[in-house]
């Protein structure tokens, strides 16, 4: 047996991260079947149904949804579905454009020799270690100042007008996500061998026939992951989204904001709640491939 | 067909430009020319330049100068896959994600064959190398024999008109490889398609080749059938590198045709051999190589042509005695086959015990210091 296992010491210290780690998520979950609206204290569950709504005081009493009041709230509220739709519009898209990208940025970086080689790697890296504030602000910066030029110098008006908005969210997600597929997908490229290729091309295949059959089925798993990692990053992102959103643009993370600037009722609870077990099925299938990854090489 | 040579490299050079800035010559200015049907080997340590070679004739590598030539075609920068040569790689590189039918039926596919023929042709080549019934694994399921068996059945399956092999036996343990070695060789005799080996392993190229390019620092050392490899060496480093040989420095007194003599300092005598360079000048420099297994052990003879020396120290190693003699302080390697069986003591060399020992002129070369 492992000595170090039966240090008591050791055991408190794991079990205390693991307490700071659940416990907030925890008592979130717990506090989104709150009976008060006002959610500060733990009034207790709401046990009983009913047709309709009924609260005494700012306690909800009973409900038609029981227990779940609070997410059958949340789908009645039209603000949240429409943010709930920008986020995951605005996380595919990303998701699917940042990982053909990073990808193809993987297999260049990997594949050429050229003079800028080491300055485009250590570019890929500035993204991901520069606050998000800063890229906030730059991505800011660049589309208010070209959206203000491009305005006037064709003349737009109206609808026509360039403004903030879906695009510009999707288009900044994109910016700072590729550099983490790019990561993700290199790491599976290293012990890439390059006979695998050129055994595809001996056989007759061209070029885009051995990507096809050869190169993308043998890295799926690095592109898989990396996609992934770039969905759970574009779901949660608040701060770069903050400053690139405009109106009927508002996802998620700004909506939850929002709320709590006013009033924190256990709605937010239950949004998080949604929000979490998305967010944990996507972080469960990355682990699962990258598992399977290690196995693979194995 | 179109041209006597299935593959003529002429005055090849490839240069890279290594990590540090500088340039290499990996294959310096290399003239080969291939027969049809014939098993070549390119033999060599590794930096040689023989990979590289067999990588410009597959095209995944282009000369930086010269020309390569399938079939009497210029080859120029035709890509890998529009060439009639398949390569078996000393990886394998099977498609891991693919079964074995998939791999083998993969050249196929790209030829646009049909269905029915995929399978058929498939199976052929799986019945060829001795691997009925296990097209539906995956290649990590074949032991590393099997999966090389794999690899020359998904290379064959295209009848190309040139195989190239690179080191495809390296992974493979001394048992395997040898019979693996017979195997290729029965194979290609059967199949009549001309192979091009490429290996670092002299036993294997003097095992199964018609013609053998022995490399070193990119250059061609010596081209020659094995016999002539091994037998009648171009200069010392085929000497050095093939087999094992004694090296003797000497000056040439004179040369008539196919005998030089040489004085040996070592031997304080005149030797007379085969001059393996004809521009040998009288009074130069040269170097006297003999094999180990070509030098007697005599008794009771004297002359010329018999020396003396002490035994410094006798190897049993079963077949065979390894003897080093004490030349004066430089060591002579003899080999001999223990023909009798005997335990008596009297058989054996001891150490310090006086030989004679003999090589007559035949068996005796006489190279160029370089």
């Amino acid at each position: 047996m492992n000595p170090h296992r039966r240090a008591p010491l050791v055991r408190l210290a794991a079990f205390l991260v693991y307490v700071f780690l659940y416990a907030p998520i925890i008592g979130l979950i717990l506090y989104s079947f709150n009976a008060s609206r006002t959610n500060v204290t733990f009034e207790g569950f709401i046990t009983s149904f009913s047709e309709n709504t009924q609260m005494d005081g700012s306690l909800v009493v009973s409900s038609p949804c029981g227990p779940f009041h609070w997410y059958c709230d949340l789908a009645k509220n039209d603000d949240v579905m429409a943010a709930a739709g920008n986020t995951l519009k605005i996380a595919i898209i990303a998701t699917l454009i940042s990982t053909i990208i990073g990808t193809m940025s993987a297999i260049a970086l990997q594949r050429y020799d050229f003079k800028i080689k080491p300055f485009s790697q250590l570019a890929l890296y500035i993204p991901i270690v520069i606050p998000e504030i800063v890229m906030g602000i730059g991505v800011l910066t660049l589309f208010s100042q070209l959206f203000t030029w491009a305005n006037t110098a064709f003349n737009l008006s109206g609808d026509a007008r360039l403004s903030m908005g879906i695009a510009t969210v999707t288009i900044s997600h994109i910016a700072f996500m590729v550099p983490f597929v790019t990561l993700v997908v290199q790491a599976r490229l290293q012990g890439f061998d390059k006979s695998f290729e050129e055994a595809a091309m001996d056989l007759g295949a061209n070029e885009w026939t051995t990507f096809r059959r050869v190169t993308l089925p043998m890295i799926l798993p690095g592109v898989l992951s990396g996609g992934l990692l770039a969905f759970t990053l574009s779901l949660d992102d608040f701060v770069i989204t903050f400053f690139t959103n405009g109106p009927g643009s508002t996802t998620l993370p700004i909506y939850v904001y929002g709320l709590l600037r006013r009033i924190i009722t256990p709605q937010v609870n239950a949004l998080s709640t949604v929000w979490i077990l998305v967010v944990f099925l996507a972080v469960l299938a990355l682990h699962i491939l990258q598992n399977r990854e290690s196995k693979e090489r194995a | 067909m179109a041209s006597e040579f299935a593959v003529e490299l002429k005055d090849v050079v490839k240069r890279f430009i290594t990590p540090e800035g500088n340039e290499m010559a990996a294959v310096d200015h290399v003239t080969m020319q291939i027969k049809n049907g014939e098993f070549f080997s390119m033999l060599g340590s590794s930096g040689c330049g023989k990979t590289t070679s067999l990588r410009m004739i597959a095209g995944f590598e282009w000369p930086t100068e010269g020309e390569v030539c399938i079939e009497g075609q210029a080859m120029g920068h035709t890509p890998p896959f529009q060439r009639k040569v398949n390569t078996v790689f000393q990886s394998y590189a099977l498609f891991q994600h693919m079964t074995i039918f998939q791999n083998v039926a993969f050249g196929l596919e790209m030829e646009g064959v049909g269905e029915s023929e995929i399978k058929e042709r498939v199976g052929k080549a799986l019945d060829m190398v001795q691997l009925t019934g296990m097209d539906r694994r995956k290649p990590r399921q074949l032991s590393g024999g099997q999966q090389q068996r794999v690899a020359l059945a998904r290379s064959l399956v295209k009848t190309p008109s040139v195989l190239l092999l690179d080191e495809p036996l390296g992974a493979l343990d001394l048992k395997l490889r040898k019979e693996m070695q017979l195997e290729l060789k029965a194979l290609q005799q059967r199949l009549g398609i001309t192979f091009i080996y490429v290996t670092h392993d002299q036993e294997e190229a003097l095992t199964m080749s018609d013609r053998i390019a022995v490399m070193s620092k990119g250059k061609v050392q010596q081209l020659a059938t094995p016999v002539e490899i091994y037998e009648r060496p171009a200069n010392k480093f085929v000497a050095d590198f093939i087999g094992e040989s004694n090296f003797l420095e000497g000056k040439l007194k004179s040369m008539s045709g196919n005998a030089a003599v040489v004085f040996v300092p070592l031997l304080n005598a005149e030797v007379t051999g085969l001059p393996m360079n004809k521009d040998l000048v009288n009074g130069s420099d040269v170097i006297v190589s003999i094999r180990p297994e070509k030098i007697r052990i005599v008794e009771n003879q004297s002359g010329a042509g018999i020396f003396k020396a002490k035994v410094g120290t006798a190897v049993y190693i079963g077949s065979n005695t390894h003897l080093y003699l004490d030349l004066n302080g430089s060591r002579l390697k003899v080999m001999e086959q223990n023909r009798i069986s005997s335990l008596d003591p009297n058989t054996f060399y001891v150490k310090d015990e006086e030989v004679l020992f003999t090589f007559p002129p035949e068996n005796t070369l006489i190279l160029k210091k370089d």
